[in-house]
């Protein structure tokens, strides 16, 4: 059953990091100290195939949130290399970098404050498309994508705060797709959004990649939901991707201390209901 | 008169209302002294307005009708003055964000054992050894160095136990937690519930537990009360709820959990959940305010508000789930 995670028929990776390290310096502490500094992503590997669903799961503060900014290009990384479709992004010329803005996009954790609040949402949705100077027929995308995710037309004309947690996210999600990406990375898409909504925007994220053929990096730090969502999940602890295996494996046998740590503290009703589950 | 010596809390007809609106539509439960109650439903649906309310603690504008019998009083007719003095010591809350019910120039320990002072007639020495005391029974590390820390200085979990530690501190007869680990890790959440589990357990202080994380509840609480659009629709002893959902709703959200059992290994599964959304307080539906959301809704549903039935198992439904069975083959 332990048998090392296949690789899926699925070619080579689309989006790849290769011994990424990132160090940040922290403030000194006296005046004559020197600069300590924080290693946050220690020789990182870790690659999304077209059409895969990966997860990304590990404590707060082990370096999650870091690692989606470095994959997505807001941050440069201090050693190693981020390989979008094979070449590297940082070394490239502005079409390349154009191609890979527009092909890896991101839904953070709190759909309320990624969108501007003074924007109807017909606006918010057409932004990614002016600042990546895409053209064509926007507002046919526009129709398109509202379809893809489950919304009216209606909601075009309206304000965020006209919406619940949930159908902002769906417009979060939909606004990420607008310019056609190849990747869509998501952090903790759902904790911020009530069980029954995360339920929806869980399967919606599953129909993206089944009916489109994106590929989809699922960051959190709540194990059951990325096994839902994904086929192979790297587990990350202080900076280090301490295990990689498919979701059922890592519930069952988990390996590494981080990894048993975090199925031990997943709470189910079941399990709460048969009275150990906090003993 | 009756039965406050045996129960904790007493609600009946709870209403919360601003003057537009009317979040909370007459909530009527018993907690029995001792009791943990889960009350869960989604955002909006009223949790915190009923906390507060018990609390004496409604924002501006906001004013709570019915009665609150606690400990041979009825809060909601008591004074400011008279609630206050109470807070604290019968009855305490523990809020989600430690940060801000924190005073962040203070040191941790004057802060806690100052509440030991103002409800208990114990000098400071006392107080703090006292308050040592309850920063070890929460594992909290070192604690006398803890003592004399800012809230800045230690992490969110170690907060949380501090205001665990702060809630417990004179011995109430009534805990309300209102999502008292939503802002903390996985890990970390699981070792504080377990702090608040034992310390509320050890002191035999009722506990009602405010979330939207059906675990939780399954963990912590013997009874549950699931709140829609400012409503009780379905409670009861825990497992019978979580095992045998009668209401609609209650039976969508148990649908709607991530757990081993409903992940395929091909990835194929889907989770059930719940079609559409909360409906806003100021356009709340007609009826049974689920209606446009339930399956199984008919025409009585949506002109005529189930009530909540008597006994240990309520459900306010016109087709409780068992029974919706019989009818159809009837
Ligand atoms: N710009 C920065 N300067 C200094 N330290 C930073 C910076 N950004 C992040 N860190 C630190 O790097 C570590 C990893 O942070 P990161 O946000 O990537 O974690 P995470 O896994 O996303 O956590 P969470 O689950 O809480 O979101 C943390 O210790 C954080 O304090
Ligand atoms: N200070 C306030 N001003 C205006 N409306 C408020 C205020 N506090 C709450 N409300 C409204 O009252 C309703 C009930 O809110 P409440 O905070 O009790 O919900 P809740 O069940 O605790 O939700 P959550 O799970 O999001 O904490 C909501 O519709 C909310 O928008
Ligand atoms: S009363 Fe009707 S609409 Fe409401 S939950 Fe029951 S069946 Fe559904
Ligand atoms: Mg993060
Ligand atoms: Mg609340």
């Amino acid at each position: 059953m332990n048998a090392p995670v296949e690789t899926p028929l699925l070619g080579r990776p689309l989006l790849e990091m290769r011994q990424v390290t990132q160090t940040y310096s922290l403030a000194r502490p006296t005046l004559l100290g020197t600069r300590p500094s924080l290693t946050v992503l220690d020789h990182i590997d870790f690659d999304v195939r077209p059409g895969e669903a990966v997860g990304l799961v590990g404590e707060s503060g082990s370096g999650k949130t870091t690692l989606t900014r470095i994959l997505t290009g807001m941050e440069k990384p201090r050693e190693g290399h981020v390989f979008y479709n094979g070449a590297d992004i940082w070394d490239g010329d502005g079409e390349r970098w154009r191609t890979f803005r527009r092909s890896v996009q991101v839904v953070m954790q709190n759909p309320r404050s990624s969108l501007d609040p003074r924007m109807r949402i017909g606006v918010s949705l057409l932004e990614p498309l002016r600042s990546l100077k895409i053209e064509g027929d926007h507002a046919t995308r526009v129709f398109e994508v509202l379809d893809q995710v489950g919304l009216s037309r209606q909601a075009l004309e309206r304000y965020p705060h006209e919406f619940s947690g949930g159908q902002l996210q769906r417009i979060a999600i939909a606004r990420a797709l607008m310019p056609g990406p190849k990747v869509l990375i998501a952090d903790e898409p759902v904790s911020a959004l009530d069980v029954s909504i995360q339920a929806q925007v869980l399967n919606l994220l599953k129909d993206l990649v089944n009916n489109l053929g994106l590929s989809l990096v699922f960051i959190a730090h709540d194990l059951s939901v990325v096994a839902y969502t994904t086929s192979r999940v790297s587990v990350m602890s202080a900076g280090k991707i301490v295990e990689v295996g498919k979701p059922m494996d890592l519930f069952v046998r988990p390996q590494a201390e981080a990894t048993r740590n975090l199925v031990g503290a997943i709470l189910t009703v079941e399990s709460g209901l048969a009275g150990n589950a906090l003993a | 008169m009756t039965g406050t010596q045996l129960n904790a809390l007493e609600v009946k007809n709870l209403v919360v209302h601003n003057t537009a609106l009317t979040a909370v539509r007459g909530l009527d439960f018993t907690l029995p002294a001792g009791g943990r109650m889960g009350l869960v439903g989604e955002s909006g649906s009223g949790k915190t307005l009923t906390a507060l309310a018990l609390m004496g603690l409604l924002p501006m504008g906001w004013q709570a009708n019915g009665t609150v019998h606690h400990d041979g009083v009825d809060l909601i007719a008591q004074s400011d003055r008279a609630l206050s003095s109470r807070r604290g010591r019968t009855i305490s809350m523990v809020f989600q964000d430690p940060l801000s019910s924190l005073d962040p120039v203070r040191r941790i320990g004057v802060q806690v054992s100052s509440v030991i002072r103002r409800h208990t007639n114990v000098g400071k020495r006392e107080a703090e050894s006292q308050t040592i005391e309850l920063f070890r029974q929460m594992s909290l590390p070192r604690p006398e160095q803890l003592m004399r820390a800012y809230p800045h200085e230690i992490s969110g979990g170690q907060r949380q136990r501090i205001m665990i530690a702060m809630a417990l501190a004179c011995y109430p007869q009534l805990i309300i937690a209102d999502e008292p680990t939503t802002a903390l890790d996985v890990t970390v959440q699981k070792q504080v519930l377990r702090i608040l589990n034992a310390a509320v357990k050890d002191r035999g202080c009722a506990l009602m537990m405010i979330t939207h994380d059906l675990p939780i509840i399954a963990a912590m609480c013997d009874t549950v009360a699931v709140m829609y659009a400012g409503r009780i629709v379905e409670m009861g002893p825990v497992a019978e709820v979580f095992r045998n959902p009668r209401h609609h709703y209650t039976k969508g959200l148990l649908d709607s959990q991530p757990t081993m059992d409903n992940i395929a290994l091909d990835g194929s599964s889907r989770l059930a959940s719940i079609p559409g959304m909360v409906p806003p307080l100021h356009s709340l539906p007609a009826g049974c305010a689920f209606h446009p959301r339930c399956a199984a809704a008919t025409e009585a549903c949506m002109t005529r508000v189930p009530p909540l039935d008597d006994g240990s198992r309520r459900t306010a439904c016109w087709h409780p789930i068992e029974a919706s069975v019989a009818m159809v083959t009837a």
